[in-house]
């Protein structure tokens, strides 16, 4: 069984200039944890826009590869977004959800994914290019080069352990994760 | 003669460098949706749910690009929890809302959320613009445009129903 930590950590491991948003809860809790960088946008809100916000960032920087990592909750509550991003078919789109099966920040209860849904069946209906279900630690390394060659739609839903983490917290105040992520790739606030 | 709006307001996102258009199609928006898909500087993105034109907004910003967001007001009521995030991150937000639910409504369905959408917007910090002319429409995008990129504010221009002239199925049958 993969655990979800060392399944971003070696998704992130030597991330260049990718650009990364995390859904919130437990997926941006798991990208801090992996090291935290100003070009990580991690979500304390706005659940089931995390694929959404990814689609914004990746039409406006057509050519820098963009990794939205999210939980099988959050991405249950914005399914439309996988048919809105199938239709624009961004190549340097990937969405990597950390499938639990479960809604981890609020007492662990079933997801419709512990029942039998399929993630990246709804996202290969919805015309992403590479959509698969990830369960061992190559398919992980085959995902971790896939989202660096800008040949998406990817989409990826990586089934791992249900287990309660201590929390790595990135920074709560929103203006300074957008100025500090604003900053990074634009060189100007 | 009767001043053609969607002209005047697709040209006020060209020059104030507008590249993605969200957009839930509208009666009201045709024309406009139709002006911004045919021009090759801007990225038109047909959303499921006008929540994800948010989504859409946060993500442009980020990454450097102006966008805005069309809906009906309808639309304002699926968009409120996210925000949440633009006022939290201060981040820029212009919302094109044509309204249901005025003078002139046949479907008292919409008028719920029609008398409420300028309240729930105000509520949620959003600063509302009431467009109540075709000759003011343009002028009120100018501004909320100005004021959301160079001040980092949440702007909705609501497009009044008279504005929009459609008043019946039968009306709109006509229009397609």
């Amino acid at each position: 069984m993969l655990h979800r930590r060392a399944v971003v950590s070696r998704l992130l491991h030597e991330r260049g200039k990718l650009l990364v948003v995390a859904g919130l809860g437990s997926t941006a809790w798991d990208i801090t944890a992996a090291g935290d960088s100003p070009l990580s946008f991690p979500l304390w809100g706005a659940m089931g826009q995390a694929a959404m916000i990814g689609l914004g960032l990746a039409l406006a920087q057509p050519e820098r590869a963009v990794l939205v990592i999210t939980g099988d909750g959050e991405m249950l509550m914005g399914l439309g977004a996988l048919a809105t991003v199938g239709v624009q078919q961004p190549r340097n789109l990937s969405v990597v959800v950390i499938d639990n099966e479960r809604y981890g920040e609020t007492g662990m209860q079933a997801t419709h994914t512990a029942h039998g849904i399929d993630l990246a069946g709804v996202a290969r209906a919805c015309r992403f290019k590479h959509a698969s279900t990830v369960t061992d630690e190559a398919g992980v390394d085959a995902l971790r080069a896939l989202v660096h060659k800008n040949e998406g739609p990817t989409f990826a839903a990586v089934k791992v352990a249900a287990e309660k983490l201590p929390l790595v917290l990135p920074p709560l105040d929103g203006v300074v994760l957008k100025d500090r992520f604003r900053t990074a790739l634009l060189g100007r606030a | 003669m009767q001043p053609d709006w969607p002209a005047e307001v697709h040209q006020e996102l060209k020059k104030a460098g507008v590249r993605v258009v969200g957009y839930v199609p509208d009666a009201g928006h045709r024309r406009l949706i139709e002006l911004c898909q045919a021009d090759a500087a801007m990225r038109a993105v047909p959303l499921t749910t006008e929540e994800e034109g948010i989504g859409l907004a946060a993500g442009a910003w980020l990454g450097g690009a102006k966008s805005v967001v069309l809906m009906q007001s309808s639309g304002v009521g699926n968009i409120v929890n996210v925000l949440g995030m633009m006022k939290t991150c201060r981040l820029p937000l212009v919302l094109l809302v044509t309204m249901r639910g005025e003078q002139g409504e046949f479907n008292s369905w919409q008028v719920p959320m029609g008398e409420n959408t300028a309240k729930v917007l105000e509520t949620m910090g959003v600063a509302v613009r009431q467009a109540g002319e075709p000759q003011t429409v343009a002028a009120h995008v100018r501004a909320a445009l100005r004021i959301a990129f160079e001040a980092q504010g949440a702007e909705a221009v609501l497009i009044a129903q008279r504005v929009i002239g459609i008043k019946s199925f039968q009306e709109q049958a006509n229009a397609s």
